[in-house]
């Protein structure tokens, strides 16, 4: 939770945690952790693919990782952030061409057969490397995976790659599935991919279309007494209102990835028996920033960048936009990071006056009309708040005599006219940042990039300095110049400005005090929930 | 007998033109909206260049927009819907799953829409210009004013979560054992809310041709008839008014089939409803075209069937219209 200091964020859940207390004579009992029980939550869209060793994406993880496993997951207090699951033990070596992981004993997959090194040779080789959207990139070096008993998996790479990268790709990119189910017939048609097989605390049930998913207790998981949980359900609640009054009607008892919209936060933390959680999101968080077409001569200035970055008031994007649940930003690592972040960047305050003057400088005098130009600026439609900053920032601009004409897609068409067509000037897109900048940061804006991979500079923006930076970090073996490197690189990035970081955010959950051992971890909505628990008689037992 | 199988046939082959018509426009609709399925997928995913073209190779995207029209109408001739992209099921299967719950909710909307409306209607058309024609004839213009998602929330807020008295949404309990009644039973209850909300909409409108239909029949030669030879004010509302003012609400029923199912859509999402108008807009938004088309298409058989029992019914109902409907 380093520098992460939003008063009224934590005020709130604070005083949310402080209502219940008073008001809820049943959490006392909520504070120990119950066997047994059901717990009913909010998903709002349905994973056609369940496994996560394609499929690195939070939605899928939100369900599929109380089924599968991964060799680590993020803590709070772990060593290095991280905490063991399928591993026990890791180390690189010196030279970066190899890392060694020690495998948990007595793990069953869920059809009783016994999980060893050999899977995960299987995964990362057949799975990770070739398949996952993000495993290609991180595990593109990965030539072999050596297992010379069942316990031990060393992974070879055939050049070196720093071992700090592998460990941080630990909680998203490393899902283990069975070797024996997948190694017959298409990777990609396994029926494995819509029910999934694992080791983890929860068994896939069933899944009815457009209704729910239902998992079931692993009654043969390793961790000792775990999980707490019988049954988990998701009920798919496809309406934007329809998680919080399900709440407040006591049908579901959790909705996370912020399923309650923001607006209607303090409201519901006035509900009796209802809590809001700010915490358990730390290593999921979104940027919000403002991409930049280098296409266009007037933003391939940096006089004009500047300019842009100086019309937007950060602490007003927070405070309105996103209602306090935020943070504002500096750099492309945001300010929650342990590891990379560094405060140590130019920065450029809310000032219109200032703006205006750099605009003239660069020679871009205002019209008779009070413009200097105008610009097509195209928020994404994925949050509330990208397309709530899209307004705000064309009022900014309109401040400084920049006229942007707002056009509104859905996500297809938005993706496309982005990142494949490049037919935008300025876009506000929410990157996520996983924990380190080479896995998906870097390549906002790295230059070489082709056509179409979305998230990623096609803005035509080219640094040849930056390159360099970016290329040199992929290489660094020692942990503690790789992460001065990636300070440096932060530097850079707010210096030249090849997109303008805004804010950080995250999500908010809303939960029934009843349930227990919810967010103690930095990704908790999307770890196995072994230890979560729930005392309420849901509304379906009864 | 021989009137109706003449009238069937007739429409059938039209159908089919129009079925094709409504597919290959479908069609050419969607390829224009920007953004293919991979676009959509990759939402959430992101990804290289190498695994967008895996993609879009295994989705059979990477093939000309009149390959893939062509093979569609192909399998479609063999009565195949397809494969869906984000579903990795036969779409067939899919919308099998889907299709029952909406027609249940569009037959209990449509039975209580037209039964109540026209109930009220007639009540309200019996003394045309009274308080109670006044009350009805403004409440229901009200109700018609309001957006269907709107009252929705509005049911869902009373009832689901302050009253608890009914289930704030899906189709039935889930994951419970229940069969047989209980089950049906269960269905009933929570559909209740969301046949309310779509049923209520339409009712307005049901209710107002009834009394302006009435309020025309009471001028007719007939009712005057009808007075002078003595019958009862009862007799003639029922049995003279009210009966000629029921024909254009049968037409109106199969015209109003396909608006209840694009309202549906709005319904099924406020109340989870898996049924295929929800379905339809999941489709769109992932631009999976072959989806899309097979709920289009089964919409429009549906729309023309129904539409088809209208004509049949009305040519019992008058013999006059029967006979020249089939003719024309």
């Amino acid at each position: 939770m380093s520098g992460f200091t939003i008063s009224r964020r934590t005020m709130l859940a604070g005083s949310a945690m402080l209502l219940a207390s008073t008001a809820m004579p049943t959490l006392g009992r909520a504070q120990t952790p119950k066997k047994g029980g059901r717990l009913v939550l909010a998903a709002d869209s349905e994973p056609r693919n369940l496994n996560p060793a394609i499929v690195a994406s939070n939605g899928v993880f939100f369900i599929s990782s109380k089924i599968v496993e991964t060799l680590a997951e993020a803590s709070f207090d772990g060593k290095d952030g991280l905490a063991p699951r399928l591993a026990v033990s890791w180390e690189g070596a010196a030279d970066g061409l190899s890392a060694t992981f020690k495998l948990r004993e007595g793990v069953k997959w869920h059809d009783g057969k016994p999980f060893t090194s050999a899977d995960v040779a299987f995964s990362a080789l057949q799975i990770w490397k070739p398949l996952q959207n993000l495993g290609r990139t991180v595990f593109k070096d990965l030539s072999a995976v050596e297992t010379p008993d069942a316990r031990t998996a060393v992974f070879k790479f055939a050049k070196p790659t720093p071992f700090q990268l592998i460990r941080n790709a630990l909680p998203a990119l490393s899902s283990v599935v069975p070797k024996h189910l997948y190694e017959v017939g298409k990777i990609e048609d396994n029926p494995a991919n819509i029910a999934p097989v694992g080791t983890g605390p929860f068994k896939f049930a069933e899944y009815k279309a457009g209704q729910y998913y239902r998992l079931t207790k692993n009654t043969d998981y390793w961790g000792k007494d775990e999980p707490y949980l019988d049954e988990i359900i998701y009920q798919v609640l496809p309406d934007r209102t329809s998680a919080a009054s399900a709440l407040e009607a006591e049908e579901i008892q959790l909705a996370a990835f912020s399923a309650v919209p923001l607006a209607d936060l303090d409201r519901i933390s006035k509900v009796p028996g209802l809590k809001v959680i700010t915490k358990g999101y730390e290593g999921l968080t979104y940027q919000l920033v403002v991409e930049i077409n280098h296409r266009r001569k007037e933003l391939a200035d940096l006089k004009v960048r500047q300019a842009i970055a100086h019309a937007i008031d950060k602490d007003f994007v927070v405070k309105t936009v996103f209602l306090g649940y935020a943070a504002t930003a500096t750099g492309p690592v945001p300010k929650n990071d342990p590891q990379f972040y560094t405060a140590d960047v130019p920065t450029y305050a809310f000032d219109v006056a200032k703006a205006n003057a750099l605009l003239d400088e660069a020679g871009y005098k205002k019209g008779a009309d009070g413009n200097r130009f105008s610009l097509k600026l195209l928020p994404a439609p994925y949050f509330n708040e990208t397309k709530q900053f899209g307004d705000y920032l064309r009022q900014a601009l309109a401040a400084i005599g920049i006229d942007a004409q707002l056009v509104n897609n859905d996500s297809a068409a938005h993706i496309k006219a982005v990142y494949t067509d490049h037919a935008f000037d300025l876009a506000v897109g929410p990157p996520v940042f996983r924990g380190d900048p080479a896995i998906s940061t870097t390549i906002l804006v790295q230059s070489g990039i082709p056509d179409g991979v979305p998230f990623s500079n096609q803005g035509g923006y080219k640094n040849d300095a930056l390159d360099a930076l970016i290329t040199k970090a992929s290489e660094t073996l020692d942990t503690s110049a790789r992460t001065d490197l990636y300070k440096e690189f932060q530097k850079e990035v707010a210096a030249d400005l090849p997109l303008i970081n805004v804010a950080e955010w995250s999500f908010i959950s809303v939960a029934r005090d009843t349930v227990g051992n919810i967010a103690n971890n930095p990704r908790w909505a999307v770890s196995n929930w072994a230890d979560t628990y729930n005392w309420a008689d849901t509304y379906l037992e009864s | 007998m021989n009137r109706a199988l003449t009238l069937i046939r007739r429409r059938l082959v039209g159908s089919i033109f129009v079925l094709l018509i409504v597919v290959i426009g479908t069609f050419l609709l969607l390829e224009a909206a920007p953004g293919d399925a991979v676009d959509a997928y990759i939402v959430s995913t992101g990804g290289d260049a190498g695994m967008i073209e895996l993609l879009r190779h295994r989705w059979g995207l990477d093939q000309s927009e009149l390959t893939r029209l062509a093979s569609y109408l192909w399998a479609l001739l063999h009565l195949d819907l397809g494969q869906s992209v984000t579903f990795s099921r036969p779409i067939r299967d899919v919308i099998l799953e889907r299709l029952p719950n909406t027609l249940l909710l569009m037959v209990s909307a449509t039975a209580l829409s037209f039964g109540l409306g026209s109930a009220l209607g007639i009540y309200a058309g019996a003394r045309p210009g009274s308080f109670r024609d006044r009350f009805l004839s403004i409440g229901s213009l009200a109700l018609y004013a309001v957006p269907g998602f709107w009252l929705g929330l509005v049911l869902i807020v009373i009832f689901a979560v302050d009253l608890r008295w009914l289930p704030i949404g899906g189709i039935e309990t889930l994951a419970s054992d229940k069969t047989g009644l209980a089950r049906a039973a269960d269905i009933a209850v929570h559909l209740v809310l969301p046949v309310s909300a779509l049923g209520f909409i339409y009712l307005a409108l049901y209710l107002r041709m009834m009394r302006a239909g009435m309020a025309e029949a009471w001028r007719q030669d007939f009712v005057l008839a009808a007075r002078a030879r003595g019958l009862s004010r009862r007799r003639i509302v029922l049995a003279h008014v009210a009966r000629n003012a029921l024909l254009p609400l049968v037409t109106m029923l199969g015209l109003q089939s396909a608006q209840m199912l694009g309202g549906s859509v709005v319904i099924e999402s406020v109340f989870s409803v898996p049924g295929l108008g929800r379905l339809a807009q999941e489709a769109v938004a992932a631009r999976d075209t072959p989806l899309l088309l097979g709920i289009i298409l089964v919409s429009a058989v549906l729309v023309i069937l129904i539409n088809l029992l209208v004509d049949i019914a009305y040519a019992f109902l008058d013999p006059r219209v029967g006979a020249s409907g089939v003719d024309a």
